[in-house]
Protein backbone atom coordinates (compact mmCIF):
# COMPACT_ATOMS: atom_id res chain seq x y z
CA UNK A 1 0.00 0.00 0.00
CA UNK A 2 1.40 3.53 -1.09
CA UNK A 3 1.36 6.35 1.50
CA UNK A 4 1.76 9.91 1.48
CA UNK A 5 2.34 12.29 4.37
CA UNK A 6 0.67 15.15 5.36
CA UNK A 7 2.69 18.55 6.57
CA UNK A 8 1.52 21.26 7.79
CA UNK A 9 4.15 24.00 9.13
CA UNK A 10 3.80 26.68 12.28
CA UNK A 11 6.36 29.38 11.54
CA UNK A 12 7.39 31.99 14.29
CA UNK A 13 9.71 34.95 12.88
CA UNK A 14 11.47 37.11 14.70
CA UNK A 15 11.20 40.84 13.07
CA UNK A 16 14.41 42.73 12.85
CA UNK A 17 13.72 46.07 13.98
CA UNK A 18 15.77 48.11 16.41
CA UNK A 19 13.38 48.06 19.32
CA UNK A 20 10.92 45.77 21.03
CA UNK A 21 7.34 45.29 19.89
CA UNK A 22 5.76 47.32 23.10
CA UNK A 23 8.46 48.80 24.73
CA UNK A 24 11.58 50.94 23.28
CA UNK A 25 14.08 47.63 24.87
CA UNK A 26 16.36 46.43 22.52
CA UNK A 27 15.34 44.00 20.38
CA UNK A 28 18.00 41.93 19.47
CA UNK A 29 20.29 40.39 22.45
CA UNK A 30 22.27 37.89 20.68
CA UNK A 31 25.22 37.81 22.84
CA UNK A 32 23.92 40.03 25.68
CA UNK A 33 24.06 39.25 29.12
CA UNK A 34 20.79 38.03 30.76
CA UNK A 35 18.18 40.42 31.83
CA UNK A 36 20.02 43.36 30.22
CA UNK A 37 17.44 44.36 27.75
CA UNK A 38 14.54 44.65 29.82
CA UNK A 39 12.09 47.16 31.35
CA UNK A 40 9.06 47.56 33.45
CA UNK A 41 6.84 47.17 30.48
CA UNK A 42 8.44 43.80 28.99
CA UNK A 43 8.87 41.97 32.53
CA UNK A 44 5.04 42.78 33.27
CA UNK A 45 5.10 45.12 36.20
CA UNK A 46 1.99 46.30 37.15
CA UNK A 47 0.57 49.83 36.53
CA UNK A 48 2.52 50.08 33.03
CA UNK A 49 1.18 50.38 28.87
CA UNK A 50 2.48 48.90 26.01
CA UNK A 51 2.61 51.29 23.10
CA UNK A 52 2.81 49.27 19.80
CA UNK A 53 6.34 49.60 17.71
CA UNK A 54 5.41 51.23 13.85
CA UNK A 55 8.15 49.33 12.09
CA UNK A 56 6.53 46.39 13.79
CA UNK A 57 3.43 46.43 11.80
CA UNK A 58 5.19 47.87 8.45
CA UNK A 59 7.16 44.99 8.60
CA UNK A 60 4.00 42.59 9.06
CA UNK A 61 2.41 44.41 6.16
CA UNK A 62 5.25 43.55 3.68
CA UNK A 63 5.65 40.13 4.98
CA UNK A 64 1.77 39.54 4.10
CA UNK A 65 1.88 41.01 0.80
CA UNK A 66 4.93 39.30 -0.37
CA UNK A 67 2.78 36.45 0.68
CA UNK A 68 -0.41 37.66 -1.12
CA UNK A 69 -2.33 38.06 1.85
CA UNK A 70 -5.47 40.17 2.42
CA UNK A 71 -3.80 42.95 4.07
CA UNK A 72 -6.71 44.12 7.19
CA UNK A 73 -7.62 48.03 7.72
CA UNK A 74 -8.52 47.81 11.15
CA UNK A 75 -6.48 44.39 13.24
CA UNK A 76 -6.76 44.05 16.82
CA UNK A 77 -4.68 42.93 19.86
CA UNK A 78 -5.64 40.34 22.41
CA UNK A 79 -4.15 38.51 25.49
CA UNK A 80 -3.56 34.84 25.53
CA UNK A 81 -3.66 33.98 29.06
CA UNK A 82 -1.79 30.74 30.51
CA UNK A 83 0.45 30.85 33.16
CA UNK A 84 4.34 29.72 32.56
CA UNK A 85 7.67 30.98 34.31
CA UNK A 86 9.29 32.77 30.49
CA UNK A 87 5.83 34.81 30.44
CA UNK A 88 5.56 37.55 33.39
CA UNK A 89 2.33 39.37 32.82
CA UNK A 90 0.49 35.99 32.69
CA UNK A 91 -0.50 36.34 28.93
CA UNK A 92 0.71 36.92 25.83
CA UNK A 93 -0.19 39.78 23.83
CA UNK A 94 -0.78 37.88 20.06
CA UNK A 95 -3.85 38.53 17.52
CA UNK A 96 -6.66 36.33 17.53
CA UNK A 97 -9.57 36.73 15.54
CA UNK A 98 -8.72 40.01 13.93
CA UNK A 99 -5.06 39.46 12.74
CA UNK A 100 -3.20 41.83 10.69
CA UNK A 101 -3.66 39.97 7.51
CA UNK A 102 -5.95 37.02 6.32
CA UNK A 103 -5.22 34.84 3.94
CA UNK A 104 -2.19 33.78 1.55
CA UNK A 105 0.67 31.58 0.28
CA UNK A 106 4.31 30.82 -0.84
CA UNK A 107 4.98 29.14 -4.35
CA UNK A 108 8.14 26.45 -3.58
CA UNK A 109 9.62 24.93 -6.45
CA UNK A 110 10.53 21.82 -5.86
CA UNK A 111 13.65 19.34 -6.86
CA UNK A 112 11.78 18.06 -9.97
CA UNK A 113 10.41 21.64 -11.30
CA UNK A 114 6.99 21.52 -10.44
CA UNK A 115 5.58 24.03 -7.56
CA UNK A 116 3.77 23.36 -4.95
CA UNK A 117 1.42 26.41 -3.53
CA UNK A 118 1.26 26.26 0.50
CA UNK A 119 -1.70 28.10 1.05
CA UNK A 120 -1.21 30.43 4.54
CA UNK A 121 -3.97 29.72 7.41
CA UNK A 122 -2.83 32.05 9.65
CA UNK A 123 -0.58 35.15 10.21
CA UNK A 124 -0.52 37.39 13.19
CA UNK A 125 1.96 39.89 15.28
CA UNK A 126 2.85 38.89 18.79
CA UNK A 127 5.60 39.30 21.20
CA UNK A 128 8.03 36.46 22.11
CA UNK A 129 7.91 35.27 25.78
CA UNK A 130 11.45 35.09 27.69
CA UNK A 131 13.80 32.05 28.12
CA UNK A 132 14.37 29.65 30.76
CA UNK A 133 17.00 27.13 31.16
CA UNK A 134 17.64 24.47 33.61
CA UNK A 135 20.60 24.77 36.42
CA UNK A 136 20.92 20.64 36.36
CA UNK A 137 23.31 21.47 39.67
CA UNK A 138 20.37 22.56 41.78
CA UNK A 139 17.53 21.46 40.01
CA UNK A 140 15.91 24.69 39.48
CA UNK A 141 15.37 27.10 36.56
CA UNK A 142 16.93 30.18 35.65
CA UNK A 143 14.95 33.39 33.56
CA UNK A 144 16.31 35.61 31.20
CA UNK A 145 13.65 38.06 29.94
CA UNK A 146 15.56 39.28 27.46
CA UNK A 147 13.33 37.78 24.27
CA UNK A 148 10.28 39.06 26.18
CA UNK A 149 8.13 41.23 23.57
CA UNK A 150 10.72 40.75 20.80
CA UNK A 151 8.07 40.97 17.68
CA UNK A 152 6.79 38.14 16.06
CA UNK A 153 4.91 36.75 13.36
CA UNK A 154 3.59 33.76 13.44
CA UNK A 155 2.46 32.06 9.82
CA UNK A 156 0.76 28.85 10.22
CA UNK A 157 0.02 27.10 6.74
CA UNK A 158 -2.49 24.53 5.32
CA UNK A 159 -1.88 20.56 5.28
CA UNK A 160 -0.17 21.28 2.08
CA UNK A 161 3.68 19.79 1.88
CA UNK A 162 3.70 16.26 1.02
CA UNK A 163 7.21 15.26 2.33
CA UNK A 164 9.83 16.02 4.31
CA UNK A 165 11.98 17.71 1.40
CA UNK A 166 8.54 19.50 0.56
CA UNK A 167 8.79 20.98 4.17
CA UNK A 168 12.51 21.84 3.99
CA UNK A 169 12.33 23.55 0.69
CA UNK A 170 9.09 25.71 2.39
CA UNK A 171 11.67 26.73 5.06
CA UNK A 172 14.22 27.63 2.89
CA UNK A 173 12.45 29.44 0.63
CA UNK A 174 10.51 30.96 3.50
CA UNK A 175 13.73 32.16 5.48
CA UNK A 176 15.13 33.96 1.04
CA UNK A 177 11.82 35.76 1.57
CA UNK A 178 12.23 36.91 4.74
CA UNK A 179 15.64 38.27 4.01
CA UNK A 180 15.28 39.59 0.63
CA UNK A 181 12.20 41.84 1.95
CA UNK A 182 14.46 42.71 4.69
CA UNK A 183 12.08 41.83 8.06
CA UNK A 184 14.26 39.07 9.49
CA UNK A 185 17.58 38.38 9.57
CA UNK A 186 15.85 34.38 9.52
CA UNK A 187 18.73 32.94 11.08
CA UNK A 188 17.25 29.72 12.40
CA UNK A 189 20.25 28.90 14.03
CA UNK A 190 19.39 32.16 16.19
CA UNK A 191 16.14 31.38 16.47
CA UNK A 192 15.08 34.06 14.54
CA UNK A 193 13.14 31.67 12.59
CA UNK A 194 11.43 28.84 14.36
CA UNK A 195 9.33 25.90 13.13
CA UNK A 196 6.81 23.16 14.79
CA UNK A 197 5.43 20.37 12.02
CA UNK A 198 2.08 19.12 12.66
CA UNK A 199 2.67 15.49 10.41
CA UNK A 200 0.24 12.67 8.94
CA UNK A 201 -0.46 9.96 6.72
CA UNK A 202 -2.63 8.47 4.93
CA UNK A 203 -3.30 6.19 1.77
CA UNK A 204 -2.35 8.01 -1.77
CA UNK A 205 -5.64 9.08 -3.27
CA UNK A 206 -7.23 9.37 -0.33
CA UNK A 207 -8.32 13.35 1.40
CA UNK A 208 -9.61 12.79 4.50
CA UNK A 209 -6.65 14.10 7.10
CA UNK A 210 -5.89 11.66 9.75
CA UNK A 211 -4.65 12.03 13.31
CA UNK A 212 -1.60 14.02 13.58
CA UNK A 213 1.34 14.56 15.55
CA UNK A 214 3.02 17.86 16.43
CA UNK A 215 6.85 17.96 16.33
CA UNK A 216 8.21 20.48 18.38
CA UNK A 217 11.65 22.21 18.09
CA UNK A 218 12.87 21.19 14.63
CA UNK A 219 15.20 24.35 14.51
CA UNK A 220 17.45 24.05 11.44
CA UNK A 221 16.29 22.97 7.70
CA UNK A 222 18.76 19.46 8.38
CA UNK A 223 16.38 19.01 11.50
CA UNK A 224 12.75 19.29 9.45
CA UNK A 225 14.32 16.69 7.02
CA UNK A 226 15.55 13.78 9.24
CA UNK A 227 12.25 14.68 12.13
CA UNK A 228 9.53 14.33 9.51
CA UNK A 229 11.09 11.53 7.70
CA UNK A 230 11.61 9.44 10.80
CA UNK A 231 7.90 10.71 11.99
CA UNK A 232 6.49 9.43 8.33
CA UNK A 233 8.01 6.42 8.86
CA UNK A 234 6.73 5.57 12.49
CA UNK A 235 3.25 6.46 11.28
CA UNK A 236 3.54 4.14 8.53
CA UNK A 237 4.65 1.22 10.30
CA UNK A 238 2.17 2.13 13.18
CA UNK A 239 -0.50 2.12 10.22
CA UNK A 240 1.17 -0.98 8.66
CA UNK A 241 1.39 -3.36 12.11
CA UNK A 242 -2.38 -2.28 12.76
CA UNK A 243 -1.87 0.07 15.49
CA UNK A 244 -2.98 3.37 15.31
CA UNK A 245 -1.68 7.01 15.62
CA UNK A 246 -2.30 9.12 18.36
CA UNK A 247 -2.48 12.63 18.95
CA UNK A 248 1.15 13.33 20.68
CA UNK A 249 3.44 16.05 20.70
CA UNK A 250 7.07 14.91 20.03
CA UNK A 251 10.29 16.90 20.96
CA UNK A 252 13.12 16.39 18.14
CA UNK A 253 16.28 15.62 20.34
CA UNK A 254 19.24 17.20 17.94
CA UNK A 255 21.85 15.31 19.91
CA UNK A 256 20.69 12.33 19.59
CA UNK A 257 18.61 12.57 16.49
CA UNK A 258 15.10 11.36 17.91
CA UNK A 259 12.04 12.15 18.51
CA UNK A 260 10.32 12.13 22.29
CA UNK A 261 7.13 12.22 23.66
CA UNK A 262 6.11 14.72 25.43
CA UNK A 263 3.79 14.89 28.52
CA UNK A 264 0.47 14.99 27.29
CA UNK A 265 -1.13 18.75 28.92
CA UNK A 266 -3.21 18.26 31.24
CA UNK A 267 -6.26 19.49 30.30
CA UNK A 268 -6.63 21.18 26.25
CA UNK A 269 -5.39 24.50 26.38
CA UNK A 270 -8.09 27.21 27.84
CA UNK A 271 -6.02 30.42 26.48
CA UNK A 272 -9.30 32.40 27.33
CA UNK A 273 -8.44 34.97 24.49
CA UNK A 274 -9.57 38.83 25.00
CA UNK A 275 -9.26 42.06 23.56
CA UNK A 276 -5.98 43.40 25.04
CA UNK A 277 -7.76 46.37 26.71
CA UNK A 278 -4.43 48.26 26.72
CA UNK A 279 -3.82 49.03 23.23
CA UNK A 280 -5.75 50.18 20.57
CA UNK A 281 -6.97 48.72 17.44
CA UNK A 282 -4.35 48.93 14.31
CA UNK A 283 -5.92 51.26 11.57
CA UNK A 284 -3.72 51.02 8.40
CA UNK A 285 -4.59 53.92 6.82
CA UNK A 286 -4.62 53.18 2.56
CA UNK A 287 -2.33 56.28 3.11
CA UNK A 288 0.24 54.66 4.87
CA UNK A 289 -0.21 51.18 3.38
CA UNK A 290 0.62 53.02 0.07
CA UNK A 291 3.54 53.85 1.32
CA UNK A 292 5.14 50.41 3.33
CA UNK A 293 3.70 48.66 -0.11
CA UNK A 294 6.31 51.31 -2.17
CA UNK A 295 9.63 50.02 -0.45
CA UNK A 296 8.31 45.97 -1.41
CA UNK A 297 10.83 44.70 -4.29
CA UNK A 298 10.33 42.29 -7.05
CA UNK A 299 10.07 39.16 -5.11
CA UNK A 300 13.00 36.24 -5.72
CA UNK A 301 11.00 34.26 -8.41
CA UNK A 302 9.49 36.76 -10.28
CA UNK A 303 12.81 37.81 -10.65
CA UNK A 304 14.40 34.25 -11.03
CA UNK A 305 12.00 34.55 -14.08
CA UNK A 306 12.70 37.96 -15.48
CA UNK A 307 16.53 36.76 -15.21
CA UNK A 308 15.53 33.92 -17.45
CA UNK A 309 13.87 35.85 -19.76
CA UNK A 310 15.07 38.99 -20.01
CA UNK A 311 18.69 37.87 -20.32
CA UNK A 312 18.43 34.41 -21.88
CA UNK A 313 20.09 32.75 -18.54
CA UNK A 314 20.03 29.62 -18.03
CA UNK A 315 17.44 28.41 -15.07
CA UNK A 316 20.57 27.44 -12.84
CA UNK A 317 22.38 30.71 -13.33
CA UNK A 318 19.39 32.04 -12.53
CA UNK A 319 18.57 30.57 -9.37
CA UNK A 320 22.07 31.11 -8.17
CA UNK A 321 21.79 34.84 -8.68
CA UNK A 322 18.88 35.45 -6.83
CA UNK A 323 19.64 33.22 -4.04
CA UNK A 324 19.99 36.76 -2.23
CA UNK A 325 18.91 39.86 -3.50
CA UNK A 326 22.00 42.11 -3.05
CA UNK A 327 23.22 39.60 -5.43
CA UNK A 328 20.70 40.11 -7.61
CA UNK A 329 21.06 43.61 -7.58
CA UNK A 330 24.85 43.61 -8.17
CA UNK A 331 24.39 41.18 -11.31
CA UNK A 332 22.23 43.35 -12.61
CA UNK A 333 24.30 46.26 -11.79
CA UNK A 334 27.10 44.95 -13.81
CA UNK A 335 24.96 43.92 -16.96
CA UNK A 336 23.88 47.58 -16.88
CA UNK A 337 27.58 48.89 -16.92
CA UNK A 338 29.04 46.04 -19.21
CA UNK A 339 26.49 46.43 -21.89
CA UNK A 340 27.37 42.99 -23.37
CA UNK A 341 26.25 39.31 -23.14
CA UNK A 342 24.78 38.71 -19.54
CA UNK A 343 25.72 34.93 -19.82
CA UNK A 344 29.55 36.83 -19.50
CA UNK A 345 28.63 38.78 -16.10
CA UNK A 346 27.12 35.75 -14.67
CA UNK A 347 30.13 33.37 -15.59
CA UNK A 348 32.44 36.23 -14.04
CA UNK A 349 29.98 36.16 -10.77
CA UNK A 350 29.23 32.18 -10.28
CA UNK A 351 32.80 31.82 -10.65
CA UNK A 352 34.68 34.25 -9.15
CA UNK A 353 33.03 36.75 -7.42
CA UNK A 354 30.97 34.54 -5.47
CA UNK A 355 33.91 32.65 -4.33
CA UNK A 356 35.30 36.12 -2.80
CA UNK A 357 31.53 36.75 -1.16
CA UNK A 358 32.50 33.39 0.48
CA UNK A 359 36.04 34.07 1.42
CA UNK A 360 35.41 37.35 2.66
CA UNK A 361 32.16 37.03 4.19
CA UNK A 362 31.05 39.71 2.07
CA UNK A 363 27.30 40.42 0.80
CA UNK A 364 27.86 41.66 -3.13
CA UNK A 365 26.26 45.56 -1.86
CA UNK A 366 29.66 45.63 0.61
CA UNK A 367 31.93 44.79 -2.22
CA UNK A 368 34.67 47.64 -2.33
CA UNK A 369 34.59 46.01 -6.20
CA UNK A 370 32.04 47.70 -7.51
CA UNK A 371 29.75 46.41 -10.18
CA UNK A 372 31.17 49.25 -12.42
CA UNK A 373 34.17 48.37 -11.68
CA UNK A 374 34.02 44.48 -12.33
CA UNK A 375 32.12 45.75 -15.79
CA UNK A 376 35.69 47.65 -16.03
CA UNK A 377 37.73 44.38 -15.48
CA UNK A 378 35.08 42.15 -17.95
CA UNK A 379 35.81 44.64 -20.83
CA UNK A 380 39.66 44.86 -20.63
CA UNK A 381 40.04 41.49 -20.59
CA UNK A 382 37.55 41.49 -24.08
CA UNK A 383 39.26 43.37 -25.37
CA UNK A 384 42.83 42.65 -24.58
CA UNK A 385 43.96 44.91 -22.41
CA UNK A 386 44.87 42.29 -20.16
CA UNK A 387 44.84 38.64 -20.45
CA UNK A 388 42.45 36.53 -18.44
CA UNK A 389 44.47 35.25 -15.55
CA UNK A 390 45.45 38.79 -15.03
CA UNK A 391 41.64 39.96 -15.10
CA UNK A 392 40.72 37.55 -12.06
CA UNK A 393 43.85 38.70 -9.96
CA UNK A 394 42.60 42.59 -10.48
CA UNK A 395 39.04 41.44 -8.74
CA UNK A 396 40.97 40.69 -5.61
CA UNK A 397 42.96 43.81 -6.17
CA UNK A 398 40.58 46.30 -6.70
CA UNK A 399 38.14 44.62 -3.78
CA UNK A 400 41.22 45.47 -1.15
CA UNK A 401 42.48 48.58 -2.52
CA UNK A 402 39.19 49.94 -3.55
CA UNK A 403 41.10 51.53 -6.52
CA UNK A 404 40.09 51.24 -10.07
CA UNK A 405 40.98 48.54 -12.06
CA UNK A 406 42.19 51.30 -15.37
CA UNK A 407 44.14 52.44 -11.92
CA UNK A 408 45.73 49.15 -10.70
CA UNK A 409 46.81 48.85 -14.56
CA UNK A 410 48.39 51.93 -15.03
CA UNK A 411 50.14 51.82 -11.66
CA UNK A 412 51.70 48.09 -11.83
CA UNK A 413 52.02 47.56 -15.55
CA UNK A 414 49.89 44.73 -15.82
CA UNK A 415 48.98 45.34 -19.64
CA UNK A 416 49.05 42.33 -21.86
CA UNK A 417 51.90 42.77 -24.13
CA UNK A 418 51.33 42.22 -27.21
CA UNK A 419 54.05 43.30 -28.74
CA UNK A 420 56.01 41.29 -31.21
CA UNK A 421 59.35 41.75 -30.27
CA UNK A 422 58.71 42.40 -26.78
CA UNK A 423 57.86 38.73 -26.80
CA UNK A 424 60.23 37.17 -29.40
CA UNK A 425 62.73 38.17 -27.01
CA UNK A 426 61.67 36.08 -23.92
CA UNK A 427 61.19 33.45 -26.38
CA UNK A 428 64.36 33.38 -27.53
CA UNK A 429 66.10 33.61 -24.09
CA UNK A 430 63.50 30.68 -22.71
CA UNK A 431 65.12 28.38 -25.99
CA UNK A 432 68.14 29.41 -25.10
CA UNK A 433 68.44 28.43 -21.33
CA UNK A 434 66.45 25.14 -21.46
CA UNK A 435 68.39 22.97 -24.58
CA UNK A 436 67.53 19.80 -23.20
CA UNK A 437 63.49 20.86 -23.19
CA UNK A 438 64.23 21.90 -26.67
CA UNK A 439 65.99 18.69 -27.68
CA UNK A 440 62.75 16.66 -26.21
CA UNK A 441 60.53 18.32 -28.24
CA UNK A 442 62.26 18.00 -31.25
CA UNK A 443 62.66 14.16 -30.50
CA UNK A 444 58.41 14.69 -30.65
CA UNK A 445 57.62 15.41 -27.24
CA UNK A 446 55.19 18.23 -28.30
CA UNK A 447 53.72 18.23 -24.75
CA UNK A 448 56.20 20.37 -23.83
CA UNK A 449 54.88 23.21 -25.39
CA UNK A 450 52.23 23.89 -22.38
CA UNK A 451 55.77 24.28 -20.59
CA UNK A 452 57.36 27.03 -22.70
CA UNK A 453 54.19 29.22 -22.82
CA UNK A 454 54.52 28.87 -18.76
CA UNK A 455 58.02 29.61 -18.99
CA UNK A 456 57.86 32.92 -21.60
CA UNK A 457 54.47 34.06 -19.02
CA UNK A 458 56.54 33.32 -15.73
CA UNK A 459 59.59 36.03 -17.01
CA UNK A 460 56.62 38.15 -18.42
CA UNK A 461 55.02 38.07 -14.89
CA UNK A 462 51.80 36.72 -16.65
CA UNK A 463 51.39 39.66 -19.01
CA UNK A 464 52.28 38.10 -22.33
CA UNK A 465 49.38 37.47 -24.77
CA UNK A 466 49.69 33.58 -24.13
CA UNK A 467 48.56 32.91 -28.12
CA UNK A 468 51.08 35.00 -29.86
CA UNK A 469 53.88 33.26 -26.96
CA UNK A 470 52.90 29.71 -28.53
CA UNK A 471 53.01 31.19 -32.01
CA UNK A 472 56.16 32.58 -31.55
CA UNK A 473 57.67 29.51 -29.92
CA UNK A 474 56.06 27.26 -32.41
CA UNK A 475 57.75 29.21 -34.81
CA UNK A 476 60.96 29.02 -33.75
CA UNK A 477 60.69 25.46 -32.72
CA UNK A 478 59.53 23.52 -36.08
CA UNK B 1 -27.42 29.49 34.51
CA UNK B 2 -25.87 28.99 36.99
CA UNK B 3 -22.01 27.29 37.11
CA UNK B 4 -21.18 23.52 37.77
CA UNK B 5 -18.85 22.96 40.57
CA UNK B 6 -16.57 21.59 37.85
CA UNK B 7 -16.67 24.76 35.91
CA UNK B 8 -15.51 26.36 39.33
CA UNK B 9 -12.81 24.03 39.50
CA UNK B 10 -11.33 24.83 36.13
CA UNK B 11 -11.25 28.32 36.06
CA UNK B 12 -10.04 27.98 39.51
CA UNK B 13 -7.06 25.48 38.13
CA UNK B 14 -6.77 27.78 35.23
CA UNK B 15 -5.63 30.87 37.68
CA UNK B 16 -3.88 28.77 40.11
CA UNK B 17 -5.89 29.12 42.91
CA UNK B 18 -6.44 26.25 45.25
CA UNK B 19 -10.17 26.61 46.68
CA UNK B 20 -11.97 24.96 49.92
CA UNK B 21 -14.71 22.91 49.13
CA UNK B 22 -16.54 26.01 51.45
CA UNK B 23 -14.84 28.32 48.72
CA UNK B 24 -16.21 26.54 45.61
CA UNK B 25 -19.68 26.42 46.76
CA UNK B 26 -19.42 30.70 47.43
CA UNK B 27 -17.87 31.13 44.38
CA UNK B 28 -19.57 28.92 42.48
CA UNK B 29 -22.96 31.17 43.64
CA UNK B 30 -21.08 34.60 43.37
CA UNK B 31 -19.80 33.59 39.50
CA UNK B 32 -23.20 32.68 38.98
CA UNK B 33 -25.00 35.45 39.87
CA UNK B 34 -22.61 37.97 38.16
CA UNK B 35 -22.78 35.65 34.79
CA UNK B 36 -26.73 36.02 35.10
CA UNK B 37 -26.42 40.12 35.90
CA UNK B 38 -24.15 40.31 32.43
CA UNK B 39 -26.53 37.64 30.23
CA UNK B 40 -29.12 40.68 30.72
CA UNK B 41 -27.02 42.74 27.89
CA UNK B 42 -27.35 39.01 25.51
CA UNK B 43 -31.02 40.03 24.75
CA UNK B 44 -30.44 43.28 23.25
CA UNK B 45 -30.17 42.71 19.47
CA UNK B 46 -26.73 44.39 18.32
CA UNK B 47 -26.78 42.20 15.33
CA UNK B 48 -26.31 45.78 13.52
CA UNK B 49 -23.65 47.19 15.37
CA UNK B 50 -20.21 46.66 14.98
CA UNK B 51 -18.29 45.29 18.49
CA UNK B 52 -16.57 48.26 20.29
CA UNK B 53 -12.84 47.61 21.16
CA UNK B 54 -12.58 50.41 22.22
CA UNK B 55 -13.49 53.89 22.69
CA UNK B 56 -10.80 55.69 21.06
CA UNK B 57 -11.14 55.56 17.11
CA UNK B 58 -8.45 56.65 14.22
CA UNK B 59 -5.61 56.47 15.89
CA UNK B 60 -3.28 53.79 16.89
CA UNK B 61 -0.80 56.03 18.51
CA UNK B 62 2.29 54.09 17.93
CA UNK B 63 5.58 54.29 18.71
CA UNK B 64 8.95 55.07 16.54
CA UNK B 65 11.26 52.30 16.28
CA UNK B 66 14.04 53.56 18.43
CA UNK B 67 15.58 51.71 21.38
CA UNK B 68 16.45 53.78 24.73
CA UNK B 69 18.14 52.61 27.76
CA UNK B 70 16.94 49.05 29.83
CA UNK B 71 16.38 49.11 33.18
CA UNK B 72 19.42 48.09 35.49
CA UNK B 73 19.27 44.71 35.62
CA UNK B 74 19.52 45.13 39.71
CA UNK B 75 16.61 47.15 39.75
CA UNK B 76 14.31 44.55 38.95
CA UNK B 77 16.23 41.35 40.03
CA UNK B 78 15.57 43.18 43.84
CA UNK B 79 12.03 42.33 43.12
CA UNK B 80 12.86 38.59 42.75
CA UNK B 81 12.82 36.21 46.00
CA UNK B 82 15.71 34.16 44.51
CA UNK B 83 18.39 35.12 41.50
CA UNK B 84 21.42 33.88 40.30
CA UNK B 85 23.99 34.97 37.84
CA UNK B 86 21.77 37.52 36.67
CA UNK B 87 19.05 35.32 36.47
CA UNK B 88 15.27 34.68 38.10
CA UNK B 89 15.19 31.68 40.19
CA UNK B 90 12.37 29.67 40.31
CA UNK B 91 11.60 26.04 41.54
CA UNK B 92 11.34 23.34 39.04
CA UNK B 93 8.60 23.45 36.54
CA UNK B 94 6.01 20.70 36.63
CA UNK B 95 5.65 18.14 33.69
Amino acid sequence: MDYEAVIGLETHIQLNTESKIFCACKADSWNAEPNTNICPVCTGMPGVLPVLNRRVVEKGVLLAAAMHAEIQPVSYFDRKNYFYPDLPKGYQISQYDRPLAKGGYLDVPQADGSIRRVTIWKMHMEEDAGKTKNDPLTGTRLIDFNRCGVPLIEMVTGPDLRSADEAANYLIRLRQLLRWIGVSEADMEKGHLRCDANVSVRQKGETILNTKTEIKNVNSIEAVRTAITKEIERQIREYQSGGKVEAWTLEWDEDTQTLKKMRSKETEADYRYFREPDLLPVYLTDEWKVKILETLPELPLERRARFVQEYKLPEYDAELLTSERSLSDYFEATVRAYGGDPKRVSNWLMNDVLRMLNETGQTAAELALTPTYLADIIRFVDAGTVNANTGKSLLQKVNVSGKSPAEIIQAEGLAKVSDDDAIRAVVEQVLAESPKEVESYKNGKTGLMGWFVGQVMKKMQGKADAQKARALLEKHLN
Amino acid sequence: MPLTLQEVEHIAKLARLELTEEEKARYREQLSAILDYVAQLQRLDTSSIPPTASIFSGDSHLRPDEPRPALPREALLKNAPEHEQGQFKIPPVFE
